[in-house]
């Protein structure tokens, strides 16, 4: 398989992990020091000591994850789904230490009671080949509507 | 209206109207948010000349703008001529003067008429010009600010903003006294959350000290296991103090909440007591004491850090986490919406990982993916729909009713009643207060 077909393959995977609430596959998709990062703002140009919509590691993953799998996770108990489209992959850059740098499009649709949402915007992410398998360093999400008024909250990854 | 006002609330209960009823929601607009003291922002926002910030005072679009002088002004976001918004954007600079981007009438940055065009040759003989304050835009009647919050009234009568505040203005001292430099700046980010349930749902649950450990318990118990697992993994270490903030919800058990304590002034403005271990003994914290106390001495450094606020409640738009460096204010956009505005603050003088530490809290508690926030803000929305219901009349209030202590109009719970509703009646005496204009 060429490089932008697994790629893509891999960047489908993401999203249906996401959509599919297999939460500890996707967070293993992460290396150990691996961040999921979403800027209030596209300017910003690291998740570092700044505010942040989402800024986690792994531990914090881990936090998130059994929080919406606890039983008394109240704003979780309503019929909650989403539905990602991932697309406009683009290979940006190959480092010299394999690792590549890629950036594509997504569109989630939100159902929660009978209540539809749209988020959309762009990934960036920064992949590292560990064993044959892709693992992320870091996933930026610059949502389309990070700066808009949130019509309640965000509970899981985009 | 009056006589009904009084039968709504009781004592120890309040009508579901109260919270329902878009007819009182119109009466609280006009009486109690476009008559009393609203938080703007901060000046930090509007740092130069012709910077301006949209603000929501009640149902009236308004602007904060600052001029070349320094001084800051509230203007009706609106122009004079055909009554075209003025700012179309949440924030921005002017540049010297507004300029109406309908018909190019332009004003001075207190909202003077500057000029219009052809105004001879289009204005002679008529009502309309220079000489005439109509043709301004029009100002909240009163601005202040205290240590560079910035507040206005749309009422030209009533106390001024320090008689008003009473003992809250706690919030702001104990936020600033904690900077070396006895100021805070605004971190440039808002974080804007809709709740779907009237704006007293949200004030109601800022002090209500009974419901953290049942309504957070998923994300205390998941904090805490994360935060035990990464101490075991580093041996001797210990995980970030973010951790320990997210696990106290579980570990800070119901019973434990009745220690703390609340103070509940005049105005519907409440404190809770606490502080929630924010003074470790870290080199961090060690390296910050250092400084506080070169610059305040001893005695004064001990008590500012001294200070144990958990939350003040400025009523009826402002939640303060002073400690925190932190406030949410409130923009009720109808009966049953309500948006909170989401400010962090940078305190002058202090070491990066204060500010670091306090910013945790921000992004994991008060950000659009908060940890914490989702199922408060699911309660509210059921709350809100049950009280739309004809399940029951009443909101009741009544925990820890008769054993208050009350001295000089302030209301103290009684010793280990932390959880009393004492905060919600406080809230609702103010409230039949205003409403009765
Ligand atoms: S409405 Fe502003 S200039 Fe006409
Ligand atoms: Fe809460």
């Amino acid at each position: 398989m060429d490089l932008q077909h697994q790629v893509e393959q891999f960047l489908y995977r993401q999203a249906d992990l996401l959509d599919r609430k297999q939460w500890q596959d996707w967070i293993d998709l992460f290396t150990p020091d691996g961040i999921y990062w979403m800027p209030p703002d596209a300017t910003y140009q690291t998740w570092d000591g700044q505010p942040a919509i989402f800024a986690e590691d792994r531990n914090l993953m881990t936090v998130r994850m059994k929080r919406v799998l606890h039983p008394d996770a109240w704003s979780q108990r309503p019929l909650w789904e989403t539905s990602h489209v991932v697309s406009n992959v683009v290979i940006e850059k190959k480092h010299k230490s394999g690792e590549i740098e890629v950036r594509s499009r997504f569109h989630m649709m939100e159902l929660r009671r009978d209540d539809v949402r749209h988020f959309a915007g762009a990934y960036s992410h920064r992949l590292v080949k560990v064993k044959n398998q892709f693992g992320i360093k870091l996933q930026r999400v610059d949502m389309t509507n990070a700066q808009a008024a949130y019509d309640y909250v965000l509970q899981v990854w985009v | 209206m009056e006589r009904d006002i009084v039968s709504l609330v009781e004592p120890d209960r309040v009508r579901r109207e109260v919270y329902t009823d878009p007819a009182l929601f119109d009466l609280e607009m006009r009486r109690i948010h476009e008559t009393v003291w609203i938080y703007c922002g901060h000046e930090t926002q509007v740092p130069r000349p012709g910077d301006y910030y949209a603000v929501q005072i009640g149902r009236q679009p308004m602007i904060m703008v600052r001029d070349k002088d320094g001084r800051i002004h509230v203007l009706y976001n609106r122009c004079p001529h055909r009554g075209n918004m003025m700012c179309g954007d949440r924030r921005g600079n002017t540049g010297g003067f507004f300029n109406c981007s309908y018909h190019g009438w332009t004003f001075q940055h207190d909202g003077g008429l500057r000029s219009i065009p052809m105004m001879e040759s289009g204005y002679e003989g008529t009502r309309f010009g220079r000489d005439n304050p109509d043709c301004s835009m029009k100002k909240a009647p009163r601005v202040e600010r205290y240590r560079g919050f910035v507040f206005a009234s749309l009422a030209a009568r009533g106390p001024s903003l320090l008689e008003f505040l009473g003992e809250s203005k706690i919030a702001f001292d104990d936020m600033c006294d904690r900077a070396p430099e006895g100021e805070v700046e605004i971190v440039p980010n808002c974080f804007r959350v809709i709740q779907h349930s009237n704006w007293k749902i949200f004030l109601e649950n800022q002090l209500d000290a009974l419901h953290p450990s049942v309504t957070h318990q998923s994300t205390g118990r998941a904090a805490h296991e994360v935060e035990q697992e990464i101490a075991r993994k580093a041996k001797k270490g210990t995980a970030p103090l973010s951790y320990h903030m997210l696990s106290a919800f579980a570990t800070v058990t119901v019973d434990k909440w009745d220690a703390f304590q609340t103070l509940n002034y005049p105005h519907g403005h409440c404190i809770l007591t606490g502080y929630m271990g924010l003074r470790p003994q870290d080199p961090d914290t060690l390296a910050y004491d250092k400084i506080m106390i070169k610059t305040y001495g001893q005695k004064r450094f001990e008590e500012i850090v001294g200070v144990n606020i958990h939350h003040v409640l400025i009523y009826p738009g402002l939640s303060v986490q002073s400690a925190l460096q932190q406030l949410r204010a409130i923009r009720p956009l109808g009966v049953d919406r309500t948006l909170t505005e989401i400010w962090h603050f940078r305190l002058k003088g202090a070491p990066e990982p204060i500010y670091r530490r306090s910013l945790a809290y921000y992004n994991l508690v008060n950000s659009p993916a908060t940890l914490v926030n989702a199922d408060d803000l699911e309660n509210f929305w059921k709350c809100h729909q049950g009280l739309a219901s004809d399940g029951g009349d009443w909101v009741t209030f009544g925990r820890h009713l008769g054993r208050d202590i009350e001295k000089n109009g302030v209301v103290e719970t009684g010793p280990n009643m932390g959880t009393s509703e004492a905060p919600m009646r406080n809230q609702m005496k103010a409230w039949v207060q205003y409403m009765q204009g």
